[in-house]
């Protein structure tokens, strides 16, 4: 449904040929292969780990304000990009070229995004308090946040522009090599969450009582926290910071399945991440229109409609 | 090991409580030496502040001892793992619960964390233990309603009940009876004892509802600034114990009665 949605409109039966090769156009099959699908694997991806990374927090944290990035996890890939993107001026010549590429924004992003997490990883394992941990990481946000508007400050128009459009997030700049790497530590993260979820559960008790059942607490707040920063901080690399997705996906999923076992939750939310991320990027695509809007946007005025609706519907939070 | 020992689950050795930090300790309570024999109900009364938290925190390993030793079954507080203290000793907290979106049975499920595998399915051995435990409570026709549904008498129960599941040698009870009405708060207690004749654990709570415990508890464990002093409520009422927990100012212990009254 998704793959067939784009500025150049193919009929359903063609693209289930171009999948299979076997097309009479040649042009429809590059699309497909190379454009549309790896689009909608990445959409996938995005969304569900996105929104798993979400869950994680938020049982983590205890606070149903927590997404992915309270970390500090798109602030340091926002950082490293921002470095590459708005520094690259004052290395000038020939070094800026090198340093445009996409790989060396991705590059910089994951990196910027890791220094960042172990940063709060390292002032995690001597602050015993988990909403210390939450507080510094929107700290490291708001240096991070200083530290790129000084850049912008000082950087020209071009590459101010080049920067924001890192900032509206793309699915759709990925090939297939770069879908596999990002599959790869999806995976990992994925698996790291599903070895947490016994954790998790118990986390919803409270962390005295977690303890009590004989969680290692300090183990399993690692676990999570580094599946969340596999799962949002490779996203984040390679597609760009997206809002919303993971601080509304838990909230949509609680509310429609009224649960908070993990067991559910976690599947759950990985399948309606995939879901609302797919529809999002059909809506982007603007049907039967040339342009493509920036992912960032739609995902957020989608999205927020529906949270709201669903919080008004229900009356109440189900946390 | 005596034979009176080996009927011991807990014991404490000069047992000093408080907290540390980098400029100064603070001891709330020391040499405090306390039995808890199996089986047993034990009410641990005392005034506001004196410290009844923070000793069942130490007890419960939550918060280290600053000197002294907590001996469970025999072995040092210390030397239990996570895992292996969550099989003998469960707790009912005056935490907030993080999510009350969690069913009855599901809450109650909690309990049997320590035993399950690693994804957290519940086996015949736990589906059995989670309802032995629902009957025990009288949460039956509960079981399926959601924790945020509950009044605060019934959470209790739940939370007792998850406790239960934990099948372990001890519980430890902080404030079970607060928020709760006159009635309540006796089900509360009688239900504890109760399940302690039932199951033969041993149950430590704290309270302020110190002529129910007296009524109800096998020992009594009294703090007052002086002394931490366990005995029967009896001999406590005997040696006149109760009359040195509060400022003698406002109330007074009626050994009579065993009820706290107003002085007129």
């Amino acid at each position: 449904m998704n793959i067939s949605l784009g500025s150049v409109s193919i009929p359903i039966q063609d693209i289930f040929h171009s999948i299979l090769g076997t097309s009479e156009h040649e042009s429809w099959q590059y699309i497909i292969q190379n454009y549309r699908l790896p689009k909608a694997f990445t959409a996938i991806l995005v969304g569900s780990g996105l929104g798993v990374s979400g869950l994680l927090m938020q049982t983590l944290f205890r606070n149903p304000l927590a997404g992915p990035f309270v970390l500090g996890i798109s602030s340091g890939a926002s950082l490293g990009v921002a470095l590459v993107i708005l520094g690259a001026g004052l290395f000038g010549g020939a070094f800026s070229v090198i340093l445009m590429s996409k790989w060396s924004i991705v590059i910089a992003a994951s990196l910027g995004s890791f220094l960042v997490l172990l940063a709060v990883l390292l002032v995690a394992s001597k602050v015993r308090d988990t909403m210390a941990i939450l507080i510094i990481g929107l700290m490291f946000g708001s240096i991070t946040a200083a530290v790129v508007s000084v850049l912008s400050y000082f950087s020209s128009a071009e590459q101010l522009q080049q920067y924001i459009f890192w900032g509206f997030g793309s699915l759709g700049n990925l090939s297939w090599n770069e879908l596999l790497i990002l599959f790869c530590i999806y995976t990992i993260g994925l698996l790291l969450t599903v070895a947490s979820i016994k954790a998790l559960n118990t986390l919803l008790l409270g962390e005295n009582y977690a303890k009590s059942l004989g969680l290692n607490l300090k183990q399993s707040r690692y676990i999570i926290i580094l599946a969340t920063s596999l799962l949002a901080g490779t996203i984040t690399a390679f597609a760009g910071p997206i809002a919303f997705i993971g601080l509304a996906i838990p909230h949509i999923t609680r509310q429609i399945f009224n649960t908070s076992n993990h067991k559910i939750l976690v599947p759950a939310v990985f399948i309606i991440g995939a879901i609302v991320m797919l529809i999002c990027d059909s809506i982007a695509q603007l049907p039967t229109s040339d342009y493509t809007l920036p992912i960032n946007a739609i995902t957020s005025l989608i999205g927020a409609p529906i949270v709201v609706w669903l919080l008004v519907r229900q009356r109440k939070m189900v946390f | 090991m005596t034979e009176t020992s080996k009927h011991m689950v807990l014991e404490t050795h000069d047992l000093s409580i408080g907290y540390t930090s980098k400029k100064a300790t603070t001891v709330i309570a020391n040499q405090i030496n306390i039995k808890l024999k199996k089986g047993q109900l034990i009410g641990l009364v005392g005034a506001n502040g004196i410290g009844k938290s923070t000793l069942l925190r130490t007890l419960s390993s939550i918060q280290q001892p600053l000197e002294g030793d907590v001996v469970l079954n025999g072995k040092s507080l210390s030397d239990y793992s996570n895992i292996q203290l969550s099989k003998v000793m469960s707790l009912v907290l005056t935490d907030q619960l993080m999510s009350k979106n969690l069913s009855v049975f599901e809450l109650i499920a909690l309990g049997r964390q320590p035993y399950t595998n690693w994804v957290g399915n519940l086996s015949d051995t736990d589906k059995a233990v989670i309802h032995n435990s629902i009957e025990k409570t009288n949460l039956s026709e509960l079981k399926h309603r959601k924790c945020y549904e509950l009044s605060d008498g019934q959470l209790q129960k739940v939370m007792i009940a998850r406790a239960l599941a934990q099948d372990t040698d001890l519980i430890i009870l902080d404030e079970p009876t607060t928020h709760l009405d006159m009635y309540h708060k006796a089900y509360i207690l009688k239900l504890l004892q109760e399940l302690t004749k039932d199951t033969n654990k041993t149950i430590l709570f704290s309270s302020h509802e110190i002529d129910l415990a007296i009524q109800l508890c096998d020992e009594m464990v009294v703090m007052n600034k002086e002394s931490v002093i366990s005995d029967t409520p009896c001999n406590l009422i005997t040696q006149g114990v109760f009359e040195t927990l509060f400022p003698e100012d406002l109330i007074g212990f009626d050994a009579q009665t065993g009820r706290f009254r107003i002085k007129k």
